[in-house]
């Protein structure tokens, strides 16, 4: 036991240290949050108050754009569109709204000249407006009260009831989260699998294996690298954790106080009809977001991280143990293992849309697929969507498949780990595996 | 006193028998040669004493009880010969890492190791990792961590391998010191000239049988082929050297190799050279090299093969 500790602070200790470490588990959240606030920056950002000149030759719109947060409508007179598209810029606007001389039954023509390209932002902002005018006048030809129809208007919102307990939750949510939880485990699965057969070949290449064989048993020497690497990632998603719970309590110092309210809250902007419905949305996220079993589901994730981590990698770790200095072997002998995962990661795909699916179910019980395939349905309610058996049958064999091949596996590993120089074929692999002692 | 007793051991693989019925004894404190050609069985035989390999059959006796890898393991210092090191590891750490596997405390392992490293003026390869050492150097730390722990047995294949001769000779002579400390060394090679230098007995094997085992130099008595050389001041004309005591094999300028005939004795062979009145500057036994007991032992595997 005490020599298993050893092998397993080095292969902690060498991998920590490296520079890659520090790099990777620092920049994959930095990619994240990236990813995640540039956006809104550069939405939010490209808003802070533009001078549009109006050109209106319709004079339908006369009086009738509303200045928006930071947006300031300025109609002008007298001037021609072709000659002030030129020289907007030096009058001090950030663009010209150009309106034709319109027919409201088939309006057209109406451009948008700036120097750049318009926000998103701005762009939907324009296009409700003009609608919005448009509208009221189409309304107020045919006759229609506008009150009567605010009136009629039906504004119902159907709740999504799941599971004995009718739980509210959204079918969205619970895709997003299985979605990405079920990618997760794949990514890691593939990263960390290929970790641990890397490891088992440079102790092969290098030969080290002989020379640490002769002190600790193989089946040590494996397992110390297994559970070394699965401290890795442990300890990754630790600093990911604190650093991602860090970036959120930052984010007010990136972003200024009101920008942070209006994405929190979506409130700020909610005299908007299209921002009320993004505020409503958000509230009900929120809500919906809340109702997910998150305990469950991170010790789910945990539980089949670990196990889908074990599974694969004491195979991973055969296969590094077959492995010559031609690294074309690795293809092919890796094949069979990755082909599962990969399945597995199509499964889970199919199972995130319908998770009740025969197809789902069993991806999610059998062991090759359940990490992945299980991490997907989670989401849509247990005992709802997944009823507990399934569970408790998916860990089960999970467990019991990882300890089937974490034994085949350490037969094959002690075997290849001192063949040298031979390409070894998967089916003399096998042949070890039957073998006496 | 034998530390090692190996009774009938057996390994067959499903193609061959790399160990078929092996016996032999080490006695304590003695540097025992195994040899033989490449794939005669040596490594699998090496791994069957270091616990990598169970026999399928027959007994290992390590200090007089049976073998258990378990705990005598930490006894035994193995350097297989294909070997090497933690290529991005410090030479320092990695040292201490062995050391630890077999089962020295932190502190133990640390004196230890600083004590090698002084010896062997390796202090400033420290921080070093091991892809910045030489060929030699790692050798060096490698043969270091095998010995750190004092195994009482300790197990060099091929130990001389990438080594200049610098360092084989200090090598050797680190050999030659922990045998006369009392540590019981098996060398195994194909490299003949090196065994009868530091070698006490012999182990010859091929294909997995054992040709011959002894005392060097009873070996070299029983595969004597009774030649002698005989040095003379002039050169005899041909009817001198016509006898039935001996055969002429060769004759080279002032001396000649002869083959001594049965029921003949050495005296007879000086005698006649004395009557003829021929003036000996030297004679001397013509005894096999280990070199060629080997050759012709492992030929005559190959051709009942």
């Amino acid at each position: 036991m005490h020599k298993i500790w050893l092998i397993i602070k080095r292969e902690f200790r060498t991998r920590v240290r490296k520079k890659s470490f520090l790099i990777l588990t620092l920049l994959i959240p930095l990619f994240f949050a990236g990813t995640i606030i540039i956006p809104i920056l550069i939405a939010v950002k490209g808003e802070d108050s533009k001078r549009i000149a109006v050109i209106d030759e319709s004079k339908l719109f006369i009086g009738k754009l509303p200045d928006a947060k930071g947006i300031y409508f300025k109609p002008l007179e007298l001037v021609k569109i072709d000659t002030f598209k030129q020289k907007y810029q030096e009058y001090g606007y950030a663009g010209v709204l150009y309106i034709p001389d319109i027919d409201i039954n088939r309006p057209s023509g109406i451009e948008y000249y700036s120097k750049g390209r318009a926000s998103i932002m701005l762009e939907s902002n324009l296009n409700r407006q003009i609608n919005d005018v448009i509208e009221k006048k189409r309304m107020e030809v045919a006759g229609i009260d506008r009150q009567k129809l605010d009136e009629v208007k039906s504004d119902i919102k159907i709740d999504f009831r799941s599971g004995d307990e009718e739980t509210k939750g959204s079918s969205a949510v619970a895709y997003a989260v299985g979605y990405s939880s079920g990618f997760i485990i794949y990514i890691i699965l593939m990263v960390f699998g290929m970790s641990v057969m890397r490891g088992v070949m440079e102790e092969k290449v290098s030969r080290i294996a002989e020379v640490m064989i002769s002190s600790v048993k193989p089946f040590q020497l494996m397992m110390g690298k297994i559970v070394g690497i699965a401290g890795v990632g442990l300890l990754q998603f630790l600093i990911w954790g604190v650093l991602l719970t860090a970036i959120q309590m930052l984010l007010p110092l990136f972003l200024s106080a009101d920008t942070v309210h209006t994405i929190n809250q979506g409130g700020a902007m909610a005299q908007n009809a299209n921002n009320a419905a993004m505020a409503d949305a958000m509230e009900k996220i929120n809500f919906i977001v809340g109702s997910i079993n998150w305990s469950l589901l991170i010790s789910c994730f945990i539980f089949y991280f670990l196990g889908g981590y074990l599974f694969y990698s004491a195979l991973f770790a055969a296969v590094g143990s077959l492995v010559n200095e031609d690294p074309n072997d690795v293809q092919s002998l890796t094949f069979p293992i990755t082909l599962p995962i990969i399945i597995g990661i199509m499964v889970m795909i199919s199972a995130v849309q319908n998770p009740n699916s025969a197809l789902a179910v069993w991806g999610s019980i059998i062991p090759f697929t359940s990490p992945m395939v299980m991490m997907a349905r989670l989401p849509y309610g247990v005992p709802g969507t997944v009823a507990y058996w399934e569970l408790a049958l998916s860990m089960i064999f999970l467990v019991a498949g990882f300890l089937l091949t974490t034994w085949l596996a350490g037969k094959i590993y002690r075997t290849g780990i001192l063949m040298y120089g031979k390409k070894i074929t998967l089916k003399e692999a096998a042949k070890w595996i039957v073998r006496k002692g | 006193m034998n530390l090692l007793e190996v009774q009938h051991l057996k390994k067959y693989y499903a193609t061959h028998k790399a160990v078929d019925d092996i016996s032999f004894d080490i006695p304590r404190g003695s540097i025992f040669g195994l040899l033989g050609p490449n794939g005669a069985g040596r490594t699998t035989l090496l791994r069957m004493i270091t616990g990598i390999f169970y026999p399928d059959e027959g007994n290992i006796l390590f200090n007089g009880r049976p073998f258990n890898p378990q705990e005598d393991i930490h006894s035994i210092g193995y350097m297989p010969e294909e070997r090497g090191l933690y290529k991005k590891m410090r030479v320092g750490e990695q040292a201490l890492y062995l050391a630890q596997l077999k089962g020295l405390s932190e502190k133990e392992a640390l004196e230890k190791v600083k004590h090698w490293f002084n010896k062997f003026d390796m202090n400033t390869w420290w921080n070093k990792k091991v892809e910045e050492l030489s060929k030699g150097m790692q050798q060096k730390v490698q043969f270091i961590s095998t010995i750190l722990h004092n195994p009482s047995l300790l197990i060099l294949d091929e130990p001389f391998s990438g080594l200049d001769p610098l360092n084989a000779n200090l090598i050797k002579q680190e050999i030659f010191d922990l045998s006369k400390a009392g540590t019981t060394i098996i060398f195994s090679t194909h490299r003949m000239e090196q065994v009868e230098e530091i070698c006490d007995r012999i182990l010859l094997v091929n294909k997995g049988k054992k040709l011959l085992e002894g005392q060097v130099q009873e070996v070299k008595q029983t595969f004597k082929q009774h030649l002698f050389r005989i040095g003379v001041g002039v050169v005899p004309n041909f009817a001198q050297m016509a006898t039935h005591h001996f055969t002429i094999i060769k004759q080279h300028d002032h001396a000649y190799t002869v083959k001594l005939n049965e029921d003949s004795s050495t005296n007879d062979i000086l005698l006649h050279f004395i009557r003829q009145d021929i003036p000996v500057t030297h004679f001397e036994e013509i005894l096999p090299t280990l070199n060629e007991i080997f050759i012709t032992q492992v030929q005559k595997t190959e051709e009942y093969a």
